[in-house]
């Protein structure tokens, strides 16, 4: 199912939350929405879901407005950032409850649930509580729950924010793969570039409670929209108006044509690459990504005065785009 | 273990044994005088005539209808303030209307009065000469004086109980467990009975079992409203002092360790449920 | 859909008209019988109402209920630490059974509570003195009833007090009772506090207890609430009216504190 956001505004008392925010999410995407904390994405996502009633806006489902049905009958998946699992229902009946809720057969509801449980490597933890159950486990029966009733949309609202690195990294690819095999539309919260930029088919980067940038996660880091976007899905270092990525700097030893000076205060060999912090002439720092094999040959060292150059910038002028 | 600067050895706090020794003697002593000595004694009193004795006293006709009245007092205050206290928690906590603040600052105003002053209160209103006396003798109730005056004073004195218990366990599970019941298409009764009164079960359980126990154990306010008429408006705790007051010791004791035994049980099941909640 | 939603419906979706209900069940039985003894003090003008309670019987009655719950509180505050003290820090057999026991006050009715204290101590009881119906039993009574709330108030605080910082102190050269002076007793001050606070509130209005054990004798023994009780019962309503606004107005101030302490500390914690 698609979705369509236009035009929502909501606030809590004084504070903005969403400023006339317009948004598509086609059907059958992975997209995530993509910003800092306090930015929006998470209310933007309840407004979605109907836990949240926008202040001016509306919301479409397949082209239907949705405004004033209540979450009950919106047919979404909602999965909560500290899970809300069910405390005093096991693993099964919390699995179960959007089906019994509906009065589907008791034949039905069984073998649903075993099927879902299977799908998220629960089976087996049927009759645990939440409580006996790790973080992850606990995601992955929150993500049961909300797949049993078959919504046609899955929202997640940080779904691993709350997981140490491994487990998140696990769940990632495993989300991935699962959207593969189920192709429900899916709108997941997450503050982490890198988990969108590895997940997401689309992403929305959301800040203050307006939208920076949408499209795909190429589009978004060869061609950014803004410097907030820039600087928020990858690295940026400024050389004058040009904002670059690290390793789209050139170091030369001599003056060239539009180089800037600079001088290297120090240089990190790490793996493959070594990172050289420099300072402009003006005191600016700047951060340089080269091969390893580059630095030796260049000699590279602390103290040294070099000349820098952009083989690949942006220059934003008043939210304007002018790549080179 | 440290060296303090005279050179002395310090111990932790109180792990110095005569410290020790000496305040556990005080609070022990302190709760055998106080507590335990006088409560074992009322049993000692009670059975010092043989159980046949004691037994004989509180199964009287008037002691019989003492029980049976504490029931109904019991058995009407108890779910009503049990409602109560689970709409008005939740109103509390997840509401955000006109005079919330006010009604969550004045809730727990009941703890405050003395019962005596709870009986006039009741009298100023609902007595014949009340506000709404008249009104009452109109209509054939009749409030003060009788049964309806005494449920609204043991009402009144056990009211803030469950309140009070629901309260912090609702602000506790938060609202995501129920949204995510609204998600899954749960309705606002479904989402009451399924989610939100199971997450507060513990909570309520012993609010109720605090409420049961006020309203057993209520002596000054049912005293000022009841009229104490023998046989009538006489609940366990006014035929305590009705029996003391006729030199019907036995009597009196008796039915003291009644609601005595009902106290210690009323504590045996606030532990049981105090390591619910820890485990849960 | 738009037939009456159901009323578990309406407490969970529906908080205005849940707290409109709320609001309702306590001014029918609180709020509005309140507002009568205040109406009622009032009847006689602000003469009437100084007549009242300057009566030379009430003065003696709230002048002893005053002074009694002081001492009451006093007490309490010395015992009360020390028991939670050795419930949190000591250990000793029978420790769960007392720890129960401190409820006991809370869940025994009070008039049962008066009749245990004159068993053992009044005219006929074993022990070796006799402090029935003399101001000694009314010190008794209410210590009893208000034995739990000091305890229950610093206990849990004793129990999340970071050992740590004691130890800190001790390492800084502190010895037992300056620890205890310096470190423990301020962190525990706001708990004591309002725990006697607690505790007091509930002496000034304390009955049931006390009106057997007493012997409520005017000018010596007689509490406020059995003077009060009296003057019901000889139909005197507008004067009990008036010494309980004192009352009140007394309770209502100590629950004002206890509540100030109360968001202060939390404020401090965080």
């Amino acid at each position: 199912m698609a979705i369509e956001v236009r035009n929502v505004s909501k606030a809590f008392g004084d504070f903005q939350a969403l400023g006339d925010v317009s948004v598509v999410v086609p059907d059958g995407s992975l997209t995530a929405l993509l910003g800092p904390s306090g930015g929006g994405k998470s209310t933007l996502l309840r407004v979605i879901a109907g836990l949240e009633t926008a202040d001016a806006g509306e919301v479409l489902f397949d082209g239907e407005p949705v405004t004033g049905v209540p979450p009950q009958h919106r047919d979404v998946g909602f999965v909560f950032q500290h899970y809300a699992a069910f405390k005093h229902m096991t693993v099964r009946d919390n699995v179960a409850f959007g089906l019994k809720i509906r009065k589907r057969p008791k034949d039905e509801i069984a073998t649903r649930v075993d099927e879902l449980l299977k799908l998220v490597h629960l089976d087996g933890f049927a009759g645990r509580y939440p409580a006996q159950l790790s973080g992850g486990q606990r995601q992955r029966m929150a993500l049961a729950r909300a797949l049993a009733v078959e919504p046609k949309v899955l929202l997640l609202d940080e779904p691993f924010g709350a997981l140490d690195a491994k487990v998140r990294k696990e769940l990632r690819d495993w989300l991935r793969r699962l959207h593969d095999e189920v192709h429900v539309t899916t709108v997941f919260v997450t503050h982490d570039q890198e988990e969108a930029l590895e997940v997401a088919e689309q992403i929305v980067v959301i800040n203050e409670g307006r939208i920076e940038q949408a499209g795909s996660p190429d589009e978004l880091y060869e061609s950014p929209a803004t410097p907030f976007v820039m600087g928020f899905v990858g690295p940026v270092s400024q050389l004058g108006d040009q904002y670059v990525r690290p390793h789209d700097i050139d170091i030369h030893l001599e003056p060239v044509d539009g180089g800037l000076q600079a001088q290297i205060e120090h240089v990190a060999r790490v793996g493959f690459e070594a990172r050289v912090e420099l300072h402009l002439a003006d005191g600016a720092p700047v951060s340089v990504l080269v091969t390893r094999q580059q630095a030796a040959e260049q000699e590279l060292e602390a103290g040294q005065i070099v000349w820098l150059r952009a083989h690949r910038f942006h220059a934003f002028a008043e939210g304007e785009l002018a790549s080179a | 273990m440290h060296v303090d600067a005279s050179g002395r050895h310090s111990q932790p706090v109180g792990d110095s044994r005569a410290a020790r020794l000496t305040l556990r003697a005080i609070a022990l002593g302190y709760l055998a005088l106080l507590l335990a000595l006088p409560v074992g004694m009322v049993f000692y009193n009670t059975f010092a005539d043989g159980f046949a004795a004691a037994w004989e006293s509180v199964t009287t006709p008037e002691a019989q209808h003492a029980f049976w009245l504490t029931i109904v007092m019991v058995a009407i205050a108890v779910p009503l303030n049990t409602l109560f206290g689970i709409t008005a928690a939740l109103a509390l906590v997840r509401g955000n209307w006109r005079g919330k603040t006010i009604v969550g600052a004045i809730i727990d105003i009941p703890f405050a009065v003395s019962p005596v002053v709870v009986g006039l209160a009741l009298i100023l209103v609902y007595g014949r000469q009340g506000w709404f006396g008249e009104w009452l003798t109109d209509h054939g109730v009749q409030v003060i004086f009788s049964i309806p005056g005494m449920v609204m004073a043991t009402i009144f004195v056990s009211l803030p109980f469950v309140v009070r218990e629901v309260v912090p366990v609702l602000r506790e599970i938060g609202v995501e467990q129920e949204q995510a019941a609204q998600t899954l298409g749960a309705s606002p009764s479904q989402i009451f009975w399924r989610i939100t009164l199971p997450a507060i079960r513990w909570g309520v359980a012993y609010g109720v079992i605090l409420t049961t126990a006020r309203a057993l154990g209520e002596y000054g306010a049912v005293a000022v409203v009841s009229g104490k008429i023998v046989g009538e408006t006489q609940t366990l705790t006014l035929h305590v002092e009705e029996q003391y007051q006729q030199f019907d010791l036995t009597g009196a004791y008796a039915a003291s360790v009644v609601l005595a035994l009902i106290a210690l049980f009323v504590i045996l099941s606030m532990n049981l449920l105090d390591r619910r909640k820890e485990s849960s | 859909m738009s037939a009456l939603p159901r009323p578990a419906a309406i407490v969970v979706a529906r908080p205005a008209i849940a707290g409109a209900l709320a609001t309702a069940y306590l001014s029918l039985i609180v709020l509005i019988p309140l507002a009568a003894v205040v109406v009622e003090s009032s009847v006689d003008g602000w003469a009437g109402f100084w007549d009242a309670i300057t009566a030379p019987q009430a003065v003696a009655a709230l002048r002893f209920t005053v002074i009694a719950s002081s001492i009451v509180v006093a007490i309490n505050v010395v015992t009360g630490t020390i028991i939670a003290w050795v419930l949190v820090r000591d250990d000793f057999p029978g420790k769960r059974t007392v720890n129960a026991i401190i409820d006991l006050p809370f869940a025994l009715p009070t008039i049962v509570a008066g009749l245990t204290l004159l068993a053992l101590y009044g005219p006929k009881g074993p022990a070796p003195f006799d402090i029935g119906f003399t101001r000694v039993a009314v010190l008794a009574a209410l210590l009893f009833v208000t034995l739990p709330f000091v305890v229950r108030s610093v206990q849990p605080v004793l129990m999340e007090l970071d050992r740590e910082m004691e130890e800190a102190a001790q390492s800084l050269g502190a010895g037992g009772f300056t620890v205890f002076r310096k470190v423990i007793l301020p962190t525990l001050l706001p708990a004591i506090a309002s725990g006697a606070g607690l505790g007091f509130a509930r002496a000034l209005g304390e009955f049931g207890s006390v009106v057997l054990i007493s012997g409520n004798i005017p000018f010596k023994t007689e509490v406020a609430s059995v003077f009060l009780f009296g003057q019901i019962e000889s139909n005197n309503t507008r004067g009990a009216a008036a010494v309980s606004v004192v009352l009140l107005l007394v309770s209502f101030a100590l629950l004002l504190v206890v509540s100030w302490i109360g968001t202060r500390t939390d404020r401090h914690a965080r």
